[in-house]
């Protein structure tokens, strides 16, 4: 019984030991979060706009955090806590990916992991994720390139997760379990109307414009994680062209909630 | 008569309160137990998923290392053993669950032992497909380290939910019974360390 107590208060412990020693999520959500200091103003501002808008393209999240100590956690097991924690990537689709590079100091030695969740692992498994760490990040971190190895894994890591959620495939999920179907919608907006119309472009854009609400709605309804349309984005995005600009930065929307399995790998150097 | 319509109302309405809330609890209890099978699956899913590793991860060394025969043989066969060993989700009880560990971790250590000797052979550790097979094998592990994690998580919220006051009295009733722990092993459950 006494024994059972123990593990129930180690157990207890060991949550509330993860609930403090790592970061907090980022207020306002950035997905470039740089506690270390490795990233000029620029570098980072360029970053988070690559992620951001690779995000509001395919509701895939990729997070970069950088940061000077593990608190005596592996970084692979750092990597799954803050991931867990934060909720990179969409509860759905579990399509998030955190980044954790931890700088070489005087004293310890550098690590870099990339941690894939549940749904990119097919995407990304453990053994690409082994490569592009070696060979896209710490190749570049041994010359003291922080940026052009964060900037080329990243870029990477895109390249790879391209077309394992697209947008339309996001969209079809939400048309299958919403009440009523946004899909139908820009059916009717898109395909019955200029059907109706005809060719006569007044015409269609005056259908345009009187259905814009049930449009809108039909938008809402994709949670606000797809934006197809430019017009929307651009409303999305406003801010985004001055960097630095507190605007540009949590544009994002905020993490999904997305939970991670242990997949990916890292290396040191 | 005025009184017994009073009385009678207050049995009904005290019966309702009641019957709320066991049924509450009862479905609560359910539904925290199947989050705690689900999560088991999810433990035996990853665990199996690193006794698939294993076949192809033993031929590629035995191009190169043919003559550790002992140390291949001995991960073969506890492989063997803890694929043998399986629960039945609806019965995580201590002594199963300490069954299966054990099974695993016979495992852990003839991986360990494996990739000790395999620091020896440098063609082997500059073959493509090996370290490949090696960043897999880390993930499984991590993912089984994750995953147990997340069991425990699980478990420990079902236990104590069926542990409080007034659940305990419907969980006695209704034979829900507490859910073991993965306990760490020293040393035997240890990921084997691979390096590069």
């Amino acid at each position: 019984m006494r024994k059972l107590l123990l593990i129930i208060a180690s157990l207890l412990a060991s949550i509330f030991a993860v609930a403090n020693d790592l970061p907090q999520r980022p207020e306002p959500p950035t997905l470039v979060n740089d506690f270390a200091n490795v990233l000029s103003r620029d570098e980072r501002a360029a970053l988070e706009r690559k992620l951001v808008d690779y995000f509001a393209a395919t509701s895939t999240q990729i997070a970069v955090v950088t940061v000077n100590s593990l608190s005596d956690y592996q970084i692979s097991d750092y990597a799954f806590r803050l991931g867990e924690k934060w909720g990179v990537g969409g509860a759905k689709f579990n399509n998030g990916i955190i980044m954790v590079v931890k700088p070489k100091t005087s004293t310890s030695k550098g690590e870099a992991f990339i941690a894939v969740g549940y749904g990119l692992e097919g995407a990304v498994p453990d053994a690409t994720a082994k490569q592009v760490v070696e060979n896209e990040m710490i190749t570049r971190f041994k010359n003291n390139d922080m940026y052009g190895g964060i900037e080329s894994g990243t870029s990477v890591l895109i390249d790879l997760t391209k077309g394992e959620y697209n947008y339309q495939q996001y969209a079809k999920h939400v048309e299958g379990q919403g009440g009523f179907s946004p899909f139908i919608i820009f059916l009717v907006i898109f395909v019955i109307f200029p059907i109706l119309f005809g060719r006569r472009r007044k015409g269609f854009y005056a259908a345009g414009g009187r259905s814009s609400l049930p449009f809108w709605l039909a938008m809402g309804m994709l949670g606000g994680s797809r934006r197809g349309n430019s017009g929307m984005f651009n409303d999305f995005s406003s801010g985004s062209g001055s960097f630095g600009g507190g605007s540009s930065f949590g544009s994002f929307g905020g993490f999904g909630g997305g939970s991670f399995g242990g997949g990916g790998a890292g290396g040191s150097w | 008569m005025k009184k017994s319509v009073i009385v009678l109302l207050v049995i009904g309405a005290i019966a309702l309160l009641l019957f709320g809330s066991v049924r509450k609890s009862y479905n609560n209890m359910v539904m925290m137990e199947e989050g705690v099978t689900a999560q088991w699956s999810q433990v035996e899913n990853v665990y199996q998923r690193r006794a698939d590793l294993i076949p192809n991860l033993v031929n590629t060394v035995k191009g190169y290392a043919s003559h550790e025969r002992e140390t291949l043989e001995g991960v073969i066969n506890a492989r063997a053993k803890a694929t043998q060993v399986t629960i039945d989700p609806s019965n995580l009880d201590a002594a199963a669950l300490q069954n299966f560990q054990e099974a695993q971790s016979g495992l852990s250590s003839a991986l360990s032992r494996l990739m000790v000797v395999m620091e020896q052979y440098p063609d082997l550790k500059a073959n493509q497909n090996f370290r490949d097979l090696q960043a897999q094998l880390e993930g499984t592990e991590n993912r089984i380290t994750v995953e147990r994690m997340k069991f425990n998580e699980t478990a420990q919220q079902f236990n104590v939910y069926i542990r409080k006051f007034p659940q305990n009295i419907m969980a006695n009733m209704f034979g829900f019974e507490k859910k073991a722990y993965f306990e760490a092993q020293s040393g035997a459950e240890r990921a084997p360390e691979v390096q590069f």
